[in-house]
């Protein structure tokens, strides 16, 4: 009977301690919650927030962080929803910056022309293949027409007779939206391209298959994988910054007119020295 | 059964009572009316507490999907071939008929095998053997299934590019990886109702002149039934479920595969890949996608409770 007893009373307790537990993982969020901050004259103080681009959105989430710690008056959220998104929240007002992992569009800048751009840091994606491939030089038409799956063997472009297994990012991924845009000119992707949602396994993949193709963020190429060169340009940081390398990318930051305040300071704050060198650090070419 | 089972509950309280007279007044005492009372409590907040959640999540992947569905028209999302979200396209098509494709072509080699992994393991080996092979299939069911989809990637699927051509990420590698992760749901569960068969019927049938092979298929499979088909409908929600590994070796293209070495999308797959960078009308695809597999297992578990009634009606 001391037996029963003893395994109710442990299941008991061991009952209260999982719902505590659980209690205790619901408060943990409410104890986050700031008071709302005193309203401080201070310039560097009040609310700012940046939405759009979630190929950006890290990379503002970092440079928030820091500006925080310097600034600690200072509250930035940041939001991802997309570049198109980021460059309705500018015009509209929903966010003081918006983030574009792309150039504004005509209709975007003549609608609305007292949108400014700050081109905070660029990103090269590489067109990779297995380092075995013989083919090293291709142009931006070939890269197309095998995403377009109109160039299908490798001997069509002077490599060996296989045919080329196509990898390719998922829909909505940033590195594929660069991607299409600057290549593929409104054709779509050959719908049996391996689908791949990181770049590493993209990486992966290409890496385990000798006809592959593949493309990934700059950042990620290294010597187990071969960066073709694209129109005779190698996809590196100076030819990037140069424009010969095309398949590239700028992250900007919308504002709509002059920024002022806050929105101004954490700008040049990420324009400067120290931004730029976290931009750099997180994965991107800096624009300096 | 149930009948047996409450007698000896009966049987077992009435004895604790008259062993335990004297301690009736002890520190449990008076105090276990209360006790009982506070883990009933318990019991129905924690059984409230899930049916809650079971009930939000439902709603909440209904409430998000649901509209999107409606929007684009529930024929075109469901047949639609073309999946683009970044141009407005939301058409599920090709992975409804990959989850099938993948699912059917797993269930085609694992249902075989493991039914007659069961057979042996119940029927034909000593049963020490059977017992020592038992945990080793559990073992099996073990392991989790990013274990699987790497062992895909990096032994099944450079296999077959190799040996079979295509590039290797394919409706075969996804169907190998998939069928041995079914392997212990179908082997243990029939293994269960073969043992289950009453053993009369086995020396009946054997007392008319029936070889054992013959008692197996004549009468043993057919009586463990109900338990088999419930096994291969329990492998097959686990097949139709399965993500990590499926998306690690199927090459996830939006596409019809046309032959077994060609890649393709499940509809569970759809959603992992995507999720990351999803927003608005796209995300709420995915919710979408969610939605309709949710009705597919809902409507599976109806098939299970019905051939399980079935299985009994057959039995009596």
């Amino acid at each position: 009977m001391f037996i029963e007893a003893r395994k109710i009373i442990s299941l008991l307790i061991a009952g209260i301690m999982l719902l505590a537990t659980i209690m205790v993982a619901g408060c943990g969020n409410t104890e986050e919650i700031k008071e709302p901050g005193n309203e401080n004259t201070q310039e560097l103080s009040g609310k700012l927030t940046i939405a759009g681009s979630t190929s950006v959105q890290p990379f503002s989430e970092v440079l928030a962080e820091e500006f925080m710690l310097i600034n600690p008056q200072a509250d930035i959220s940041v939001q991802g929803g997309g570049s198109s998104q980021g460059v309705k929240a500018a015009i509209s007002g929903v966010a003081d910056i918006g983030a574009a992992s792309r150039e504004l569009k005509e209709e975007e800048m003549t609608e609305n022309p007292d949108l400014l751009v700050a081109r905070i840091a660029m990103d090269g994606v590489a067109v990779v293949v297995h380092p075995s491939n013989s083919v090293q030089d291709i142009s931006q038409e070939e890269v197309k027409n095998i995403y377009a799956g109109n160039i299908k063997n490798w001997k069509e472009l002077g490599g060996v007779d296989a045919a080329i297994t196509v990898v390719s990012r998922e829909d909505g991924s940033g590195t594929r939206d660069a991607f299409v845009s600057v290549v593929m000119d409104e054709e779509d992707i050959v719908a049996s391209a391996i689908i791949q949602n990181s770049n590493g396994a993209v990486k992966t993949a290409v890496v385990g298959d000798p006809n592959a193709i593949g493309y990934v963020s700059l950042a990620v190429v290294d010597s187990d994988i071969k960066a073709l060169n694209i129109e005779g340009a190698a996809p590196s940081v100076e030819n990037i910054k140069a424009g010969t390398y095309k398949i590239s990318r700028s992250f900007n930051y919308i504002t709509k007119g002059e920024p002022t305040g806050l929105t101004q300071a954490f700008i040049e704050f990420v324009l400067s020295e120290e931004g730029q060198g976290i931009i750099v650090e997180e994965g991107a070419i800096s624009v300096k | 059964m149930d009948k047996y089972a409450g007698n000896s509950l009966t049987a077992g309280a009435l004895r604790y009572r008259s062993e335990s007279p004297k301690k009736a007044g002890g520190w449990l005492g008076s105090g276990s009316r209360q006790m009982e009372t506070g883990i009933e409590f318990l019991l129905k907040l924690s059984a409230f507490i899930g049916i809650l959640a079971i009930i939000l999540i439902s709603l909440f992947i209904f409430a998000q999907g649901v509209p999107l569905i409606f929007k684009i028209g529930w024929l075109d999302f469901i047949f639609s071939l073309k999946w683009s979200p970044s141009q407005g396209s939301y058409g599920i098509g090709a992975m409804l008929v990959g989850t099938l494709v993948l699912t059917i072509s797993s269930l085609a080699w694992a249902v075989p095998l493991g039914i007659s992994t069961a057979v042996f393991m119940a029927e034909i080996a000593p049963a020490r053997i059977g017992s020592i092979l038992g945990r080793m299939i559990e073992l099996l069911a073990g392991i989790p299934s990013v274990v699987f989809g790497f062992f895909g990637l990096i032994i099944v699927v450079p296999f077959i590019r190799n040996y079979l051509g295509g590039n290797g990420m394919s409706v075969l590698a996804g169907a190998i990886i998939l069928g041995i992760m079914i392997l212990p749901t179908i082997i243990s569960i029939s293994r269960d109702s073969i043992l289950a068969v009453p053993k009369e019927y086995k020396e009946g049938s054997l007392a008319l002149g029936a070889t054992h092979m013959q008692s197996i298929k004549g009468v043993i499979l057919p009586a463990a039934k109900s338990g088999i088909i419930t096994a291969v409908i329990l492998g097959m929600g686990r097949a139709i479920g399965e993500t990590m590994a499926v998306v690690m070796v199927t090459g996830n293209s939006t596409m019809i595969p046309g032959s077994m070495l060609d890649p393709l999308r499940t509809m569970t797959s759809n959603i992992v890949l995507e999720m990351g960078y999803a927003a608005g009308d796209h995300q709420a695809a995915l919710f979408a996608t969610g939605a309709v597999l949710f009705v597919f297992i809902v409507i599976l578990n109806l098939v299970v409770s019905l051939s399980i009634k079935e299985g009994k009606n057959y039995a009596e």
